[in-house]
């Protein structure tokens, strides 16, 4: 690893490290979620109804780390941004690998 | 601006799904002409930094969350073809392993936010600036195409979700999937990209270029790339 790539990899881990400044900042100015990207219950606060079509889809995949959390369940901000920061490396090391091997099997396979 | 399962109709998400297959076809053949094996590393950390950066949710003050997703500065970097690959690889990890963005949406997620935002950004950087050794302008260029893209692509995932109500509603008139129309997903959407995020992903966008346009310019795609196969 060269001089450059350690500086980015070091950059990298120190953001993984205040990741959880992205559960923080939105609770402390009371900011809810992203648009558009309410749960079913929350829909239905919002309209008055559930839409068919969004009570049928939604939560129908089960994602291992559903929400950067392995237990959304538990209410400490404490523990959340600990599953947070693993999220976070986590999700950054399977995103580097998986992006290294299909950009080398593509170059590889073209020269 | 992932959006989640269930708001979009099929007829929404299948042809975005087309799209976004056929990109990608086109993406793999031009990584190979483009993609050198020195940049390959680098690009990886760049999909990596997309990833980490789309954690840091920003909060619209007692409304919603945001954020920014780094297809900017990695058009203008490694070419907006490797950011197709890069982000798209990004998207469909967080929405299978993280459920952020709905799995019926991969397709829509990745046409908004890896091949609209970084085609975007890329001609917009290339459009203001075209000479590194200015660089004044080639920062000004980068912050612009880096807000500009973002706001972009936020009015492109909202014109998305507001056509629901139009495409598919039941018999009482109610939708079945988002149930917002254009009239108040555009708004909503660009406002809080114009105001809070796009700033965000301007800023990003200009620190990193300007870094690589001192220390490592031969880096740059935008400014390898010469005119005629534009």
């Amino acid at each position: 690893m060269n001089k450059l790539q350690k500086k980015i990899l070091v950059i990298l881990v120190l953001l993984c490290l205040i990741t959880p400044a992205g559960i923080f900042l939105p609770a402390f100015f009371n900011a809810g979620d992203a648009w558009g990207e309410w749960s079913a219950q929350t829909v239905k606060e919002l309209v008055g109804y559930v839409p068919k079509g969004l009570a049928k889809y939604s939560d129908k995949w089960k994602a291992p780390l559903a929400d950067y959390t392995a237990d959304s369940k538990d209410k400490s901000i404490v523990h959340q941004s600990g599953y947070y920061i693993v999220s976070g490396l986590t999700g950054a090391a399977i995103t580097f690998v998986v992006v290294l091997l299909i950009s080398r099997l593509i170059v590889r396979n073209g020269k | 601006m992932h959006i989640p399962d269930g708001y979009l109709s099929p007829q929404t998400y299948i042809p975005l799904y087309g799209v976004f297959v056929s990109v990608v076809a086109v993406a793999v053949k031009k990584v190979k002409q483009e993609v050198s094996a020195r940049d390959i590393p680098y690009l990886g950390m760049a999909a990596a930094f997309s990833f980490i950066i789309m954690m840091f949710n920003l909060p619209v003050p007692g409304g919603t969350t945001g954020h920014a997703v780094g297809s900017a500065v990695i058009a203008i970097i490694f070419g907006p073809w490797a950011a197709v690959v890069a982000v798209s690889v990004t998207l469909i990890i967080q929405a299978l392993i993280f459920g952020d963005g709905g799995i019926t949406a991969i397709g829509a997620n990745c046409f908004n936010m890896a091949i609209f935002m970084p085609f975007a950004a890329y001609y917009i950087f290339k459009l203001l600036s075209n000479n590194p050794a200015k660089r004044g302008r080639v920062v000004i260029a980068a912050f612009i195409s880096g807000y500009l893209s973002l706001v972009m692509a936020a009015v492109v995932t909202a014109t998305e979700f507001g056509i629901q109500p139009l495409i598919a509603s039941d018999a009482e008139g109610k939708a079945l999937y988002c149930p917002y129309n254009l009239s108040i997903s555009i708004p909503a959407m660009a406002i809080e990209h114009m105001l809070i995020f796009g700033i965000i992903e301007g800023v990003i966008t200009a620190l990193i270029v300007n870094y690589f346009v001192r220390n490592e310019p031969s880096f740059i795609y935008a400014f390898r790339k010469g005119g005629k196969n534009e």
